[in-house]
C-alpha cells in the first residue's frame, strides 16, 4: 500500500530512528537520564517539536501559541479519563480531535496575517486561553489547582464492566497499566507513528507545496495555488501533534494545569525546533531531548555533585571553580540554557543539524562531484 | 461619570509603562531593524538600578556606643547611613527620594548596557532572519534575568516611594467635581506625567535636533544617508542606547508600583510586543497611542460592572483587542505596508 511506503532513504532513517528510540533506556544510562519519567518527556516533547516543525519548518509561519493546543490536549485527555475510561486510546483520539478543531478556528483567523502579525495573533489566542483557563473556565479546567482525577469520577465505560477499586486509577491500554517503562514504550510507539507521518508529509506533494509557501508565497499564488488552505492544513496538523503530546502528558501523569498553555511553554517548543534545526526531520527531536535533558539533569545538580566532579583539580582552584560553576546548574540552569541559545544562534544558525552537516561535508570534501550533476539554481 | 474618569486615570500609569517600553522597542526596530526580545530585560534592569541605588545610599557604618545599652545589657550598636554622615540631614531626604534619584544612576548605566549589548551581540544580527534575532535576544534576556536572580535573589524587593508623594491627589476638585469625589494616587499621577515627559523628550529629540534629523533620515533610507558620508551606524548604536535608557527609566519609576523581581521583564515584554504590533511595527506614534489605549482598556475591563456583564474580560482584553485590531487593520493602527510581513 502506497500509504505505508517510504523512499529507501526515508525507510533507512525511520529504521535508525526507531532503533534509537526503542533502545533509549540503554543509551541514556551513561548520562544518568534513564529513568522512565524523563524518557517519557523525551518522547512526548519530541512529538510536540516534530509537529511544530511541520508548521514552522515547512511553511515558515512562526506560531508563538502552540502550547495552547498542548493544554487543550491535556484537558481533553483528563476529561476522557474522568468521564469515560482510563484507557489511553480514547483519550488520545479525543485530544487529537478537539485540539484539531481548536487549531482550525485559531488557524483560520491567524493565517489571515503573516510575519510577526501572525506570531502575535497566535500568541494572543494562546494567552487568552491561558488566562481564561485560570479564571472563567474554572469549572472545566479547575483553575489553579489543576484538573485531576478524583475518587468520585463517573468513568462510565470502565465502571460498566468493573467495580471501582480503592485509590486513584492509572491510565492503561487494553488493561495493561501505563506507568514507568510501559508508559515510556507507549509514548515511544506513538512517537514513531508521529515521526512516520511527519516523514510522509515531508516527502509528499503537499509538503512541497508548504515549502513553496515558505520560499515565496506570492509566486505560489501567481502559479494558481490558493495557499491559505494548505497553510491551514499544516497549522491543524501541527495543532493535532501538540494535542497528542498534551494527551500523552496526561496519560503519564493524569493532571492538567493551565501553566502548560503559558507563552513560555510556546517559546520552549520554538527554541527546541531552532536549536535542533528548523525544517529538518530529526533536528526538532534532538532539540527537544537536549532541552529536556538540561532542564531535568542540570537543574538537579548541586555543589556537592560539582565538588566531586571537579575532584581532580587542586584545592585552592577547586573551590573557586565549584563556586563559579554552581551558578550555572541547579537553580541557575536557565543561565546555561540562555547562553547555549546565544552561542548556537551566533555560531550555528541552522541549529545542531547544520553542525552535523558541516562535519559531514568535511569528510566528503575529497570526493569530486559526480559527472553531469547540475546544480539547479532557482531563477530570481 | 466619576467611575469612568477614575478608570481612565487608572489606565494611564500602566499605559505609560507600556508606551515607554513599546517606544523603545519601536526605536530599535525602526533604526536597526532588529526584533529585540531582550527589551523587557532592560526594563527589569532599570528597576534593579533603583534597587542598587537604594542599596548604595543606605550603606551603613556600625559603631558601638558604650554609653548606651540595649534591653539585653549589651552595648548599643549605632547604625548611621553613610548618606547621613556625608550630607547631614539631607541624607535622610536623599534616602526618602531614592527612587526618583535613581534616574541619575540609571541613565548612564542603561546607556552603557545598551551600547555594549548592541556592539557586542546585536550588530552581528542585522542581516540575519527575524527568527534568529528573536532567538538570540531571547537567550540574552534569559541570561540577564538569571544574572539578576543570582545577584538580587528570586524574591521581589519592594521600594518605598517618597513620603511626599504617598497620598492621593484630589483630581476631581481640579475639574470642578465635588472634593473627594475623584481621587488618584499621587505616584501614579507622577508616573503618568513622567512617562509623558519622556515620550515628549524622545519625540522632541528626534524632531528638533540635527542628530534626530539624521536618525530619521536613516530610518527612511539608511544607504543614502551612509552615501552622504554620515556614519549612520554609530548614530543607530546611540539610538539603541537611548532605547535602553527609555526602558530603564520606565523600570526605575515603576518600582514603587510593582516591587522589582527578576522576571518582570518577560511579563511586560509579551504585552509590549502586543502593544507594538497593535500600534503598527515601526511607527513611534502608533506605539505610544497603542500603549495608552491598551492600558486604559485594561483598567476599564477590570471594572466590576463590566466584569459581571462579561466574566473574564479583564483577563483577555488586551489580547482580544490585539486580535480584533489585527484582523480589521492588518498592519495595526499606524503600520506601513510591507513591514515585517514575511
Amino acid at each position: 500500500m502506497a500509504l505505508f511506503q517510504l523512499s529507501r532513504r526515508d525507510a533507512l532513517i525511520f529504521a535508525l530512528f526507531a532503533l534509537v528510540v526503542i533502545t533509549m533506556p540503554v543509551w541514556t544510562a551513561p548520562f544518568g537520564a534513564n529513568y522512565p519519567g524523563l524518557m517519557q518527556k523525551f518522547a512526548i516533547y519530541a512529538i510536540f517539536a516534530i509537529g511544530f516543525n511541520i508548521l514552522f519548518g515547512l511553511t515558515g509561519y512562526l506560531s508563538f501559541g502552540h502550547a495552547a493546543f498542548l493544554g487543550v490536549g491535556s484537558y481533553t485527555a483528563v476529561w476522557s479519563f474522568k468521564l469515560l475510561t482510563m484507557d489511553a486510546l480514547p483519550a488520545l483520539l479525543l485530544a487529537v480531535l478537539i485540539s484539531g478543531l481548536f487549531a482550525l478556528v485559531i488557524g483560520f483567523l491567524s493565517l489571515r496575517r503573516s510575519g510577526i502579525y501572525f506570531s502575535i495573533l497566535t500568541l494572543a489566542f494562546a494567552q487568552m486561553s491561558y488566562n481564561l483557563a485560570y479564571s472563567v473556565l474554572t469549572p472545566i479546567t479547575n483553575g489553579e489547582t489543576s484538573l485531576q482525577l478524583t475518587l468520585q469520577d463517573p468513568r462510565l465505560i470502565d465502571l460498566a464492566f468493573t467495580t471501582r477499586g480503592a485509590g486513584l486509577p492509572t491510565a492503561s491500554l487494553f488493561g495493561v497499566t501505563l506507568s514507568g517503562l510501559s508508559g515510556f514504550y507507549f509514548c515511544a510507539v506513538v512517537l514513531l507513528i508521529a515521526f512516520f507521518f511527519a516523514q510522509k508529509v515531508f516527502a509528499s506533494p503537499f509538503g512541497m507545496m508548504l515549502r513553496g509557501i515558505k520560499s515565496n508565497q506570492m509566486r505560489m499564488s501567481y502559479t494558481g495555488f490558493n495557499t491559505r488552505p494548505y497553510a491551514l492544513t499544516a497549522f491543524v496538523i501541527s495543532g493535532m501533534y501538540a494535542g497528542l503530546a498534551g494527551a500523552l502528558l496526561a496519560v503519564t501523569d493524569p493532571l492538567a494545569g493551565a501553566e502548560r498553555m503559558q507563552w513560555t511553554a510556546s517559546g520552549e517548543v520554538v527554541l527546541m525546533t531552532i536549536l535542533g534545526g528548523v525544517g529538518t526531520l530529526i533536528g526538532p527531536v534532538i532539540g527537544a531531548w537536549l532541552i529536556k535533558y538540561f532542564e531535568n539533569i542540570f537543574s538537579s545538580f548541586n555543589e556537592g555533585i560539582l565538588s566531586r566532579f571537579f575532584d581532580f583539580i587542586p584545592a585552592p582552584l577547586h573551590d573557586t571553580i565549584v563556586a563559579i560553576s554552581s551558578k550555572f546548574v541547579g537553580e541557575g540552569w536557565q543561565l546555561t540554557l540562555g547562553l547555549l541559545f546565544v552561542l548556537v544562534v551566533v555560531f550555528l544558525p541552522g541549529g545542531i543539524m547544520e553542525g552535523v552537516r558541516r562535519i559531514g561535508a568535511l569528510f566528503r570534501r575529497g570526493t569530486p562531484p559526480k559527472a553531469g550533476a547540475i546544480r539547479v539554481q532557482p531563477a530570481e | 461619570m466619576d467611575a469612568i474618569l477614575a478608570q481612565l486615570l487608572n489606565g494611564l500609569d500602566k499605559g505609560g509603562a507600556y508606551a515607554l517600553i513599546a517606544l523603545g522597542l519601536t526605536l530599535v526596530f525602526g533604526t536597526l531593524g532588529v526584533v529585540n526580545f531582550a527589551h523587557g530585560a532592560l526594563f527589569m534592569l532599570g528597576a534593579f538600578c533603583a534597587v542598587s541605588f537604594r542599596y548604595l545610599i543606605t550603606l551603613e557604618t556600625v559603631t558601638v556606643d558604650p554609653t548606651q545599652t540595649t534591653a539585653w545589657g549589651t552595648a548599643l550598636e549605632v547604625r548611621t547611613p553613610l548618606a547621613q554622615t556625608w550630607f547631614g540631614d539631607w541624607g535622610g531626604v536623599l534616602i526618602d527620594w531614592s527612587v526618583p534619584l535613581s534616574i541619575l544612576l540609571a541613565i548612564p548605566v542603561m546607556l552603557v548596557i545598551g551600547i555594549v549589548m548592541e556592539r557586542g551581540l546585536i550588530k552581528h544580527f542585522y542581516k540575519r532572519p527575524h527568527a534568529e534575532q528573536i532567538l538570540v535576544t531571547f537567550g540574552l534576556a534569559i541570561v540577564l534575568q538569571e544574572i539578576v536572580k543570582a545577584i538580587f535573589g528570586p524574591n521581589p524587593i519592594s521600594q518605598a516611594m517618597p513620603t511626599a508623594l504617598r497620598g492621593a491627589a484630589d483630581v476631581g476638585a481640579l475639574i470642578g467635581l465635588a472634593p473627594g469625589a475623584l481621587t488618584y494616587p499621587l505616584w501614579r499621577l507622577v508616573y503618568f506625567l513622567f512617562s509623558a515627559g519622556v515620550i515628549a523628550a524622545v519625540f522632541g529629540f528626534l524632531r528638533f535636533t540635527t542628530f534626530g534629523m539624521v536618525v530619521r533620515a536613516g530610518m527612511a533610507d539608511r544607504e543614502t544617508v551612509g552615501l552622504l558620508g554620515i556614519n549612520i551606524d554609530r548614530r543607530f548604536t546611540i539610538m539603541f542606547g537611548l532605547a535602553a535608557v527609555v526602558a530603564g527609566l520606565a523600570g526605575v519609576m515603576y518600582t514603587p508600583l510593582l516591587p522589582p523581581n527578576y522576571h518582570q521583564g518577560m511579563d511586560f515584554l509579551v504585552l509590549s510586543f502586543v502593544v507594538v504590533v497593535v500600534g503598527g511595527m515601526g511607527s513611534l506614534p502608533g506605539a505610544v497611542a497603542a500603549g495608552f489605549l491598551l492600558g486604559i482598556l485594561q483598567s476599564f475591563a477590570s471594572m466590576n460592572q463590566i466584569k459581571s456583564l462579561l466574566p473574564g474580560i479583564d483577563q483577555i482584553i488586551i489580547y482580544l483587542t490585539a486580535v480584533v485590531i489585527l484582523l480589521v487593520r492588518p498592519r495595526g493602527l499606524f503600520g506601513r505596508r510591507g513591514m515585517m510581513e514575511n
